[in-house]
């Protein structure tokens, strides 16, 4: 019968054709992304390399000379450092609150819908904007902690933490490096979770009656079954909350502007000081791909682990 | 009016009374239900540490938002003078909210957004729902791998891109226009969403399609009237999560506009509400806040699809 069609009208053949239609489906967001992607993502390798400034538009080639002074700049080194340490301190904490609220949320209990609804909020919220109240938490005159604080007998004359009435949580190295992991840990654990969520509600359900059967209690399904069953998704959520933090710079920018000195200063946040703020784009660009190759592996380890858990 | 300056006046009070009689009101019933033996009573004792362990999570999560919506009423004297930030020592007032949104740009940046956002929505519909069909149901190997290729390309952080985007957006002299945010936005919403409703078109089952075939309508056809009605809910959840998304993006919008009037709720609110080192801080807290709630609502509204969406996708795939 189709091919009957075909015979009398071409076009027609051509609509039913599932390679054709695949592909003029598929071109315009696949053209759409690698140019809008693609492009910048070449021109900001010809920036690194480059002499390029926001006054002078000409690319000269410069060699490696733009790595070589961001690699010398001691506070580029902080920066990186930075950049990686409060990733990897807060993914401990993400992945240790998200396995427990995932476990939380896929049980039925009184009020689950309310408390999904709390527990959601710092994830829905945008970033730069629940970041205010936090910004406001920790403020150094009238933070509402600080007054807990002073309240309990932590802080003021004869406090046990200081004798100040104010703890100076964004003024003081250690506290404000503190405050921006916590900052993390609090807007990206609901994600991970959701992931986690998906993980375990797409464990079958028989192989959770037969553990049942048998008589497993729940410590013991959890740890033997459960937890095996998605680590594959727990690294995923892993990758997927890390690769999101170390591109991202709006937490800092709100709370801290990289301060106090460069103590919470990463660098998505030094290439936009440096590269936008101080008009030399090709150092800017030149600090961003310092992170590429980092990125790069992780996101190839996470391919690799997602296909895998689907061959499973 | 008088209801709100009762509510905040009592607010701690009130929250721990509602969640005590709540409380009171579930044991009650379980009693009725099942009898005040001993037997439920330590059930009521052995679940008790759960719910504690919720409630805590719950309070760290909404903490910053409590702390929002209690001190945006506050007059400057009540939240400044030896603080006493839990509790209202003077009457509650609404000047701060009326001055948000008389004397700041903020009604320009919930415009500004809107519209970037609406924009955003049209051209990522229009891109990425034949992409996710083809994705799902049209191309076999070399679609998996373009597929593949898309979800690398949004692993690429826009702290990478921002810098030669800036440049292009100059060049083009796009730079303070909002056209500038919706040209650039697809670039991360267009892949999020082919993977979305991929799984969304994947749970449409493929009989139907085939049904449609037989009665004479070609595949294009058979997407546009059968698959695209079927899968309405889990459009709509794309929608959704793409207008959000549009909303959350903060280093594309903080560089390509300078120009206040111009500027988008992310940026505009923590940007152009402080001037140099004055804080205002009532309006600044509810500008956040009014923005926070309904996206809160939104996403869980939405939550279920898109588990639902994103494991359709990746099980099936």
């Amino acid at each position: 019968m189709a091919s009957g069609a075909a015979v009398l009208n071409p076009r027609r053949y051509l609509m039913d054709d599932r390679r054709f239609v695949g592909v003029i489906f598929l071109a315009p967001a696949l053209l759409y992304i690698l140019l809008l992607v693609g492009l910048p993502f070449l021109l900001a390798i010809a920036f690194g390399f480059s002499d390029v400034t926001v006054g002078n538009t000409e690319l000269n080639f410069v060699g490696f000379d733009n790595f070589v002074a961001v690699w010398e700049n001691d506070i580029f080194r902080q920066v990186f450092s930075n950049t990686v340490m409060f990733t990897l301190i807060s993914q401990v904490f993400i992945l240790i609150f998200a396995n427990i609220l995932a476990i939380i949320f896929t049980q039925e209990f009184t009020g689950k819908w309310f408390a999904r609804f709390i527990f959601i909020l710092p994830w829905a919220t945008p970033v730069s904007l629940a970041a205010i109240g936090w910004l406001w938490m920790f403020d150094t005159k009238y933070s509402p902690i600080d007054y807990l604080l002073l309240q309990t007998g932590f802080l003021g004359p004869k406090g046990i933490l200081s004798n100040s009435r104010n703890l100076f949580w964004l003024a003081n190295p250690a506290l404000s490096q503190i405050s921006v992991i916590f900052v993390q840990v609090w807007r990206m654990t609901p994600l991970a979770t959701v992931i986690l969520m998906a993980g375990l509600s797409s464990i079958p359900t028989d192989i959770l009656d037969q553990a049942e059967v048998d008589g497993s209690r729940f410590m013991r399904t959890l740890l033997q079954i459960k937890l095996p069953l998605i680590l594959p998704i727990m690294v995923i959520a892993l990758l997927f909350s890390m690769i999101t933090m170390f591109g991202d710079m709006t937490v800092v920018y709100v709370l801290t502007r990289g301060g106090p000195v460069d103590y919470t200063r990463i660098i998505g946040l030094y290439s936009f000081q440096i590269g936008i703020e101080g008009g030399n784009l090709a150092q800017g660009a030149a600090m961003a791909l310092f992170a590429f190759p980092l990125l790069l592996a992780l996101a190839l380890l996470m391919l690799r682990t997602a296909s895998r858990a689907e061959v499973r | 009016m008088a209801l709100l300056i009762w509510i905040l006046q009592n607010f701690w009070s009130l929250l721990v009374l509602s969640f005590a009689t709540l409380v009171g009101l579930r044991i009650a019933y379980r009693f009725r239900k099942y009898g005040a033996t001993r037997a439920e009573l330590s059930h009521i004792l052995r679940r008790s540490p759960f719910y504690l362990v919720v409630l805590i999570f719950c309070f760290f999560a909404a903490a910053p938002f409590m702390i929002m919506f209690l001190h945006s009423f506050k007059v400057d004297g009540d939240l400044y003078r030896r603080p006493q930030p839990f509790v209202y020592r003077q009457d509650p007032t609404l000047e701060h909210l009326e001055s948000l949104f008389t004397n700041t740009a903020y009604l320009d940046f919930i415009r500004n957004s809107v519209v970037v956002g609406i924009a955003v929505v049209i051209i990522t519909l229009i891109l990425a729902l034949p992409a996710a069909y083809a994705l799902a149901r049209l191309t076999g190997r070399w679609g998996e791998r373009a597929g593949i290729l898309m979800f690398l390309v949004y692993l690429v952080p826009p702290t990478l891109l921002f810098i030669p985007m800036f440049r292009i957006v100059v060049m083009l002299g796009l730079k303070d226009s909002p056209l500038a945010l919706i040209v650039v936005y697809p670039s991360f919403t267009v892949p999020f969403s082919m993977w979305l409703l991929q799984g969304f078109f994947k749970a449409v089952p493929p009989e139907l399609e085939e049904a449609a075939l037989v009665d004479g309508f070609n595949r294009v056809e058979a997407f546009l009237r059968v698959v695209l009605p079927l899968s309405l809910p889990g459009i709509i959840s794309t929608i959704v999560f793409t207008f959000t998304l549009t909303l959350h993006e903060f280093i594309y919008a903080l560089v390509f506009i300078t120009n206040t009037s111009r500027r988008t709720l992310s940026v505009g609110v923590p940007t152009e509400l402080i001037l140099g080192d004055v804080y205002f801080w009532q309006p600044l807290l509810a500008a956040a806040l009014i923005i926070a709630i309904p996206v809160g609502f939104a996403y869980n509204l939405f939550l279920d699809s898109l588990v639902q969406g994103f494991t359709m996708g990746a099980v099936k795939g």
